[in-house]
């Protein structure tokens, strides 16, 4: 099992759960972070104060899968993230130890 | 027949009054509303519970010795008429005394209907402190400061002008102000001045490269609605500083002072908008309710006596004043999360000078007097109390606890707590 973790522009969430359930993931966690990479921020005016704002606003959408599905959903995330602009995104990749359903209890594979 | 005149004039000047009274109590609204938009989510709480606690402060201080000190109308107001005490002996009086002076004079009207109109002034008055001292004091050492302001600082100046005493015996004042830009608004925020010097800028407002740190507020839609509250609002502020309704003349002014109050607002929301685009490159909506609130203010001491075109441009010139006094007061490291000193103080000089562009009766030693005489009283008054109540328990929270805000420390609960609680 594997657990990605994917950070992309918030515009694009719509497209990127659609994608993923396309290739059959069906469970998905969805947080609303902030961050910066190479793109950079930019700069707003309060009251004649200028401040910048260096985190952009950003979605995490953490995804656990099966290993022969990992390709497919990191082709979907891609696919459906990406604008060509600075400021898409990355996808992680981490080995998933286990997983577990709480209401049935089943672990493994079965759970995702 | 003209006896019942006379009752219909009584009624129609004391519904005047409760109405006006109860459109100026709807600013505690508005207050309160624009207050919590500019402040940060972790002390709207603390904001808010500041201001409902002050209008009812307020309320009952001017009750208890405030009105006294004002215009003598005795302690615990037993010098108003109670339901009990309006029976036909006394509406015989009130009648007889409405044949004497005749349909022309300021005529007869309910006492309470008197108290009502000017406890909420006072209110205004006070609340303008709440703004600027926002997300570092103590609450109650706001709150004390509350009392001895509505029972005492304000009313006395507000006896030297509105109630027509003189100075300590020192001197009369000969002084203008219709509804009271220099008598509640400068009064107001001189105590803001003299709390806001002694309390020092929020943490990290100002940096050693002389920097301004913006703090935004955290919820424009809110101050948007208190800014709209407050101008309908004025509308009894202004309004009802006529006094009375009853009769052609009086009435056409009544209309008139409504009108150039509104006029004034959408100056002032013009002109600040138009400055701020100029000054910032962006338009700055908490700029443009600074900016119709400045035109309010400075219409205030003599919304009756202009032209409407006059009046929008006592208001667009108030309008520009607010927006370079805010960034002036920023530059001089006087931090005033609301802009409270800059709409009510530098506007409310303004207003106060205003008054001579309309009103022949007025003189500038006169205006300059007054203001003197009020800005030096409030101002010096209120930091003698500041500085008490600084040195009985002090006014400024703790470092720590200001970066935790205020909400838990002095309210125990957040404006917005859905994240843990559900």
């Amino acid at each position: 099992m594997k657990l990605i973790t994917t950070i992309i522009k918030p515009f694009k969430l719509d497209d990127v759960r659609e994608a993923l359930s396309e290739v059959g993931i069906q469970g998905a966690t969805v947080t609303e972070v902030k961050g910066f990479g190479r793109q950079k921020g930019h700069t707003e005016m309060y009251r004649g104060a200028e401040y910048s704002v260096d985190f952009l606003p950003k979605i995490k959408i953490e995804v656990a899968v099966k290993d022969d599905l990992l390709e497919s959903a990191i082709e979907a995330i891609t696919g459906a993230a990406k604008t060509g602009h600075i400021g898409d995104g990355k996808i992680f990749v981490s080995d998933l130890l286990q997983s577990i359903r709480i209401r049935t209890g089943e672990s493994g594979d079965d759970a995702l | 027949m003209q006896d019942q005149i006379f009752e219909l004039q009584y009624a129609m000047d004391t519904f005047y009054f409760l109405i006006c009274g109860a459109l100026v109590m709807w600013m505690a609204a508005g207050f309160a509303m624009l207050e919590a938009g500019l402040v940060r989510t972790k002390n709207t709480t603390e904001i808010l519970t500041k201001n409902v606690a002050l209008f009812a402060i307020a309320c009952t201080m001017y009750l208890v010795c405030g009105y006294n000190f004002m215009y003598d109308g005795g302690l615990f107001l037993s010098g108003v008429t109670t339901v009990a005490g309006m029976d036909d002996a006394a509406i015989q009086a009130v009648l007889d005394a409405s044949i004497e002076s005749g349909f022309g004079d300021m005529g007869e009207y309910a006492g309470a209907s008197d108290f009502f109109f000017q406890v909420v002034f006072v209110a205004t008055a006070m609340s303008i402190v709440s703004g600027a001292v926002a997300e570092r004091m103590k609450l109650w050492a706001f709150l004390l400061f509350a009392v001895v302001m509505t029972g005492f600082i304000y009313p006395i100046e507000g006896g030297w002008t509105w109630g027509g005493k003189s100075v300590f015996g020192l001197y009369e004042l000969s002084y203008s102000d219709y509804a009271g830009s220099g008598i509640v608004h400068l009064a107001g925020a001189a105590a803001a001045l003299a709390g806001v010097l002694l309390l020092g800028p929020r943490k990290g407002k100002y940096q050693e490269s002389g920097a301004v740190k913006a703090i935004p507020g955290a919820n424009l839609p809110l101050a948007t609605l208190g800014t709209f509250i407050l101008w309908m609002g004025w509308f009894g502020f202004n309004g009802g500083s006529t006094l009375k309704l009853g009769g052609i003349g009086v009435a056409n002014e009544v209309a008139n002072v409504f009108l150039n109050t509104n006029a004034a607002a959408a100056g002032g929301l013009i002109a600040a908008m138009i400055t701020a685009r100029l000054l910032f490159g962006k338009t700055d909506l908490t700029m443009c309710l600074n900016g119709a609130l400045a035109g309010l203010v400075a219409i205030t001491a003599e919304p009756a006596d202009p032209t409407p075109l006059l009046s929008t441009f006592i208001g667009a010139i108030g309008g520009a004043i607010v927006v370079f006094s805010i960034v002036t007061l920023d530059k001089l490291r006087i931090d005033d999360p609301v802009g409270a000193i800059s709409v009510h103080g530098t506007v409310g000089v303004f207003g106060i000078f205003a008054v001579l562009l309309s009103d022949s009766d007025a003189t500038f030693m006169g205006q300059l007097i007054g203001m003197l005489t009020i800005f030096g009283w409030v101002f010096g008054t209120s930091l003698i109390a500041w500085i008490a109540i600084k040195a009985v328990m002090g006014i400024r929270v703790s470092a720590e606890e200001e970066e935790e805000g205020l909400d838990i420390i002095d309210c125990g609960m957040e404006a917005y707590p859905e994240f843990v609680n559900q």
